[in-house]
């Protein structure tokens, strides 16, 4: 396929989806009550795209087992088969149904990378504001601690923790979350401490309110905006980072479906000019645009910029 | 100059520390092995006569410090141990494929950092034109891309069509321009992938300054948009461009594990990733430690040319 030719697809693509996002933006604005409509309709084009790719994902996710024609690791019939009727997007290196591993897929990929994003958020917010709030020793040390580990560049540190604890999908699920909090406390901990020197926060402590309350709920709801902002940026990231891994195949091991492991196992189909394997590069890609748009659209609504 | 020699030294030995600390921590990380170094060489086979001599032979009865500096002080002669899978010294692996891989990223860089700065300014120069607002797209997406996506879409276009071979032959006789030919996809790929954060960090850096009295100035002079930039907002712009190009190089040192495996190139990534399925420890340890030690510097420069950069960092008081 010439360049001439995907850049005419490409452009017919993004075309298309600026259209889906107007009917889904129109859709949620008819269907939503009225002040959840105020906000929709107000919606770039872009982050009604991307929200109703998420939505696509999730239904796609938690439906695998009803949509999938056929078993997840079932072998149904040669290699390499090209598309046909019974094999949508034909099969893959051992001959099992590629729509299918599409589908498990996505319920495997995103699933593992949601989980380990709320570990690493969970992990990194409350140790940084912890750090924030409790400060001294504790703050220093944590920090140091965690300036150390982002010395070393995160897909390497991750691949020597790989190394020591072996390739399971647990290791790979606590390796990941563990470097991932270490950014995800920088950041908690920079916000938290713009908030601690705030009037409303002394009188807490002189009301003599414990350290949780004022985590949860002093600090918490003011450092929400920004939180929540990492946290679409951080999903993104483990997505990439742990569909690298599969790709390397160090990561989420077969014969569980994973969109980086697809395309490993068929990437011989490029030589010969198939584009079955880019179906699932393709889905780790719209997926982090999709959530990339999103995120995008809240940090605009946050920061409180008009156009 | 005494002071810039100063804070060099300082911000050397700070790094010299860091370093220090990471190896320790790399080091120290085989600590938390289930089991320990000796089981895991030994796996199915392990015998408790086996697992004890072989603990003697690699001092693994010593304390942890002791055996630490003796790993230190073989690292920095240049003896990073035997590979657990073949017994060669981990040296021997990593020579060569060291200076393969340092060319990729060379490479990479030498095109994306011109590259990337051109268009940067370019976009800062016309801003909100449809130039400006089809790189921002383009930048946004290829940020979201996988490397092997890039990787791949390059294979297809570029390979598939025989303008350039899609996996990557190194032999010592061939001439440099060859060599060039022959690891031009990789260092595309690599090219791509970094290339959209610069740019977009670059025209971040240089309209943040366009609003400020001092251009207002050059341009009620009546200056050319172009000198504007280049000359007033440019220079002021420089200390987080530095910082987003070493930033972005850092990153080229982790891209390149990815892109080798795609392209079969003969380099540390790919080294790197057969030791990790074979939880081969030292090769692993050794390679981690130069990955880290690269970064670890390029921080360090950014660090210093950042400060060079700017006369308030250089003269506080």
């Amino acid at each position: 396929m010439s360049i001439i030719t995907t850049l005419f697809w490409f452009a017919v693509a993004v075309i298309g989806a600026m259209a889906l996002g107007w009917l889904f933006r129109a859709f949620v604005v008819a269907v939503s009550p009225q002040r959840h409509a105020q906000e929709m309709r107000k919606a770039p084009l872009t982050a009604s795209f991307g929200l109703l790719v998420i939505l696509i994902y999730v239904l796609v996710a938690a439906l695998a087992p009803v949509i999938a024609p056929f078993g997840e690791s079932e072998v149904v019939g040669g290699e390499f088969l090209p598309w046909d009727s019974t094999y949508l997007l034909g099969t893959d290196n051992l001959g099992r149904d590629m729509l299918t591993r599409m589908i498990y897929g996505a319920r495997n990929t995103v699933g593992i990378a949601f989980i380990i994003t709320a570990l690493a958020f969970f992990g990194g917010t409350v140790l940084g504001l912890f750090a924030a709030v409790v400060g001294g020793w504790l703050d220093q040390g944590l920090s140091r601690f965690v300036d150390v580990l982002m010395a070393i560049p995160s897909l390497i540190f991750s691949l020597l923790l790989l190394t020591i604890f072996g390739t399971s999908v647990l290791s790979l699920v606590l390796v990941i979350a563990t470097v991932d909090a270490t950014r995800v406390f920088r950041l908690a901990r920079s916000v938290a401490q713009g908030i601690v020197v705030m009037d409303y926060i002394e009188a807490a402590r002189l009301r003599g309110e414990g350290k949780w309350w004022l985590i949860t709920r002093e600090i918490l709801p003011n450092a929400m905006a920004p939180l929540v902002a990492e946290f679409g940026l951080r999903f993104c990231f483990v997505f990439l980072a742990i569909s690298g891994l599969s790709f390397l195949g160090l990561g989420i091991q077969p014969p569980t479906a994973d969109w980086g492991g697809m395309v490993r196992d068929n990437a011989t189909l490029i030589t010969f000019g198939d584009l079955t394997p880019f179906l699932p590069a393709g889905a780790i890609a719209l997926l982090t645009v999709a959530v990339n748009f999103v995120v995008d659209w809240q940090l605009h609504r946050s920061s409180g910029l008009k156009e | 100059m005494a002071h810039v020699w100063r804070m060099i030294a300082q911000r050397l030995a700070l790094g010299f520390l860091t370093l220090f600390v990471v190896s320790l921590l790399i080091f120290g990380a085989t600590e938390l092995l289930p089991g320990d170094f000796a089981e895991a060489i030994l796996g199915q086979s392990a015998t408790p006569e086996t697992i004890a001599a072989i603990r003697r032979d690699l001092g693994l009865d010593q304390p942890f410090y002791t055996r630490y500096v003796s790993w230190l002080g073989g690292v920095l002669q240049g003896d990073f141990g035997n590979s657990l899978a073949n017994q060669k010294p981990v040296i021997e692996l990593i020579s060569k494929r060291l200076g393969n891989t340092l060319f990729l990223a060379l490479y990479a860089a030498a095109m994306a950092v011109p590259l990337s700065l051109t268009l940067g300014i370019l976009a800062a120069l016309f801003r909100n034109s449809i130039f400006d607002r089809m790189s921002n797209a383009l930048a946004l997406t290829s940020i979201s891309f996988p490397e092997f996506f890039v990787a791949y879409i390059l294979i297809l276009w570029f390979a598939q069509t025989g303008y350039f071979p899609s996996i990557v032959r190194l032999s010592s006789g061939i001439s440099f321009g060859e060599t060039l030919y022959r690891c031009f996809l990789p260092a595309l790929t690599l090219t791509l992938v970094v290339t959209a954060h610069m740019m977009r960090m670059t025209r971040a850096a240089l309209i943040n300054l366009l609003a400020s009295p001092y251009i207002e100035m050059a341009r009620l002079k009546g200056m050319s948009p172009m000198r504007v930039i280049l000359r007033h907002a440019l220079p002021n712009a420089l200390a987080p461009i530095i910082n987003v190009v070493a930033l972005n190089l850092a990153y080229l040192i982790t891209g390149v594990v990815v892109v080798e495996v795609v392209f079969v190139y003969p380099g540390l990534g790919q080294l790197m990733v057969d030791s990790v399925s074979r939880r081969d420890i030292p090769v692993v340890q050794a390679v981690a430690l130069i990955f880290a030690s690269a970064y670890v510097l390029l921080n360090l420069t950014a660090d210093v040319l950042s400060t060079l950069s700017n006369p308030r960092l250089m003269h506080r008081r």
